[in-house]
């Protein structure tokens, strides 16, 4: 597969673990957070933490769209599928995370009409295929995702679609982001920055975490070897004393980012006072809604939303699994009362969640960790 | 057939109505003129309540699938060859050799008629180049809105002609593992053949049946050691079922994993991972090291065998550990390919 493979040449890979374990040699312990979701995908199902030094510890942070978004939202969603002849559209992901009435998919086992789209678009022209509804797209994710609700927004407008609507729950990258540097006891010394939504925001968007929380980041694509560079990269800042932001996915990723993306998002959406995040708190203008000129597509506007907080459980401790403090077999529920098929916080929900990769794909490594020496 | 002086039958409907499955003139007319006319043979001929099979002998195997995928035509195959291989192949793989079909079809009202001769074709010859006849059947019709568009439920029979034990519990440490031909084939052809995607591909469904393969191996003798059909879950799935019912671990190589270019990217842009996809006309199997080569050279004296690789070993698992499948990457990594938690893949077979 062209553009794939040479991404994933071994010998590649085996360069670049060669160079990471010499620089570590220099730096002792680095702990690097990788913030996107993808990364963390990419990193268990490539093995990737076998090729490196035990002086890299990756800490998994909290880009994962769909894990993020609180269990009061699910709900809000599940309302306005159960609204009489209403069609809610969204991500296959999007159908299994829980709320506080159950997931999507038992709403849609119930009688509800959720069906899964692979964009916004295909939303739309689900809504002018079936006239006699009204389909309300259930938008998530960062500034990855926002740019393509903005212009089926736009087009909605364009076409004067009258039976279409997005239920907007837009995130933003930076807020979550501070909050983590914040956090007394942080464990992390460097990041790995998100390598789609730079491709929106721009790398530049990142050189308040090394010049306010003195930390190095380098933006990083999703496969192995680009993964690996990435690490060499910061590893190496941290051995030649330089704290700076460096941009690994030069292929696709700018430092201003993509201005007609930024546009489009400006144009429709705005940003809200405070927004919830699932095992991180509410945090203050970290999310999207849609803009006044837009109103008449706007879900939040057109239905009676119950709004409701839902507090996470107790038991989890999502919070210091994406700080680094804890890591997520040492969550008391981990594997126990919140697996991948009944998880209970944020890191279990999806695939790109740290504790649900790590339960689905790193298991057996953990017995490696955990042996003692010499066993 | 012998006449007995009733009229011919005859369909002049062009599309299934509730009178099809009514059970009168209209209900015998679909049977005779349709299923009777494609799939006929001295044993379904009769019509009776059940038909009577004679002349078998030893250990029998009995196995039954219902069929719902959408669309019901697609690249490589549609549902008629599907739930004739399917259900061979469930036969072959615990060293059967398959005999006798039942086939039991629900109908949506307004089907039209053409469709299903076609389909029912389609389902007879599949039959004919498995060595296999179909026995018996039976047709409902249900209310438009209430089917989507056919349902098929096929059971099947066949029998050992010998006394291995192909079970789990017949796998050992050390065993190799072999695989019959590409992943993910099927699956990824029928969810693009539903159009929903936006992309276009030549990927074609493997479906075939595997019965020849499985006898070339049933030969091996105790050396086989277990098959089975990796379909609805993928590879990923099947080895995760012997992982539990064995206890041993069972680490496969990724970069032996064969996987054809147009269906690598196909599941590299939609997220999916090949291990976890159908195939429907692969064949998995266990054999013991000394034998693996004997059994590659086997399988690949069949064209649906062509491709055969081995993939991995089966490995003993320490008193304190747990058995699991494991990957070994390509970039020289390793990771667990744990059981899919249910995500809502559509309807593939």
């Amino acid at each position: 597969m062209r553009f794939v493979d040479e991404y994933r040449d071994p010998a590649v890979a085996r360069a670049l673990s060669a160079e990471i374990h010499a620089l570590v040699a220099d730096t002792g312990t680095v702990r690097i957070m990788e913030v996107c979701g993808g990364h963390t995908h990419a990193i268990y199902r490539h093995g990737l933490e076998d090729l490196l030094p035990p002086e890299i510890e990756l800490v998994h942070g909290p880009g994962c769209p769909v894990c993020v978004i609180p269990m009061g939202r699910v709900d809000d969603a599940i309302a306005i599928a159960e609204t009489g002849g209403v069609t809610l559209a969204t991500f296959g992901d999007m159908m299994r995370v829980p709320g506080g009435r159950g997931s999507l998919l038992e709403a849609k086992a119930r009688g509800a009409d959720v069906r899964m789209v692979y964009s916004p678009l295909d939303a739309l022209a689900l809504a002018r295929r079936e006239p006699d509804r009204h389909v309300c797209f259930f938008a998530i994710g960062f500034e990855t995702t926002a740019p393509a609700t903005a212009i089926t927004l736009r087009r909605a407008r364009e076409e004067g679609a009258a039976n279409f609507s997005v239920f907007c729950n837009h995130v933003l990258i930076e807020p979550p982001l501070r909050a983590i540097l914040e956090t007394p006891g942080l464990r992390v010394d460097a990041f790995v920055g998100p390598g789609h939504v730079s491709s929106v925001i721009g790398s530049d968007r990142y050189s308040f975490i090394p010049e306010e929380y003195g930390r190095p980041v380098v933006v990083s694509a999703f496969e192995p070897v680009d993964l690996l560079q990435a690490i060499a990269m910061l590893v190496r800042q941290r051995a030649e004393g330089r704290c700076e932001v460096e941009n690994q996915y030069t292929r696709v990723v700018r430092p201003d980012g993509n201005p007609r993306a930024l546009e489009a998002i400006a144009e429709t959406m705005e940003e809200r006072d405070d927004f919830e995040w699932r095992g991180v708190g509410v945090l203050p203008r970290s999310a999207l809604r849609v803009r006044e000129p837009f109103a008449r597509w706007d879900a939040e506007r057109l239905f009676t939303i119950p709004g409701a907080r839902i507090e996470d459980p107790k038991a989890c401790r999502c919070g210091e699994v994406l700080t680094g403090q804890i890591k997520p077999w040492e969550c008391g529920v981990f594997g126990t009362a919140c697996t991948p098929e009944q998880p209970l916080g944020t890191c279990m929900v999806s695939s790109e969640g740290a504790c649900a990769a790590y339960f689905s794909y790193g298991r057996a490594r953990r017995r490696r960790e955990e042996a003692p020496v010499g066993a | 057939m012998p006449d007995r002086g009733r009229r011919r039958a005859a369909i002049r409907d062009e599309l299934v109505t509730l009178s099809h499955g009514a059970g009168g003139k209209a209900t015998r007319d679909l049977v005779e003129a349709l299923f009777v006319h494609e799939l006929g043979n001295d044993a379904l001929a009769p019509l009776g309540d059940s038909a009577v099979l004679a002349g078998i002998e030893g250990r029998l195997a009995l196995t039954t699938d219902a069929y719902v995928v959408r669309p019901l035509s697609f690249p490589g195959g549609d549902i008629g060859e599907l739930a004739v291989n399917g259900t061979v192949n469930d036969l072959a793989v615990v060293g059967a050799r398959p005999l006798w079909l039942t086939a039991g079809f629900v109908l949506e009202e307004g089907f039209p008629i053409s469709e299903l001769r076609g389909l029912v074709g389609t389902m007879a010859a599949a039959a004919r180049a498995a060595g296999v006849a179909v026995a018996a059947g039976d047709t409902k019709v249900v209310e438009r809105g209430r089917a989507d568009g056919l349902y098929v439920t096929t059971a099947g029979v066949g029998v050992l002609d010998h006394g291995l034990a192909l079970t789990p519990a017949a796998v050992q440490p050390g065993d190799r593992v072999l695989l019959s031909g590409t992943l993910a084939d099927h699956g990824m052809a029928v969810m693009l053949a539903r159009g929903e995607l936006a992309l276009e591909s030549e990927i074609e469904s493997d479906t075939a049946p595997v019965h020849e393969l499985a006898a070339s191996l049933v030969r091996l003798g105790d050396e086989l050691r277990w098959m089975r059909d990796p379909t609805r879950g993928g590879l990923a799935t099947a080895l995760n079922e012997l992982v539990a019912a064995s206890g041993l671990t069972v680490r496969i190589d990724e970069a032996a994993l064969p996987v054809r270019p147009a269906v690598a990217a196909a599941c590299e842009i939609l997220g999916i991972d090949p291990l976890y996809v159908a195939n429907e006309g692969k064949l998995i199997a266990v054999v013991a090291p000394g034998a693996e080569e004997r059994a590659l050279a086997a399988l690949r004296t069949h064209a649906t065998g062509s491709e055969s690789v081995a993939i991995g070993t089966v490995e003993a698992v320490g008193a304190d550990d747990e058995p699991f499948v494991l990957l070994d990457t390509a970039l020289g990594g390793a990771r667990i390919v744990d059981l899919m938690v249910g995500d809502p893949l559509p309807r593939i077979c």
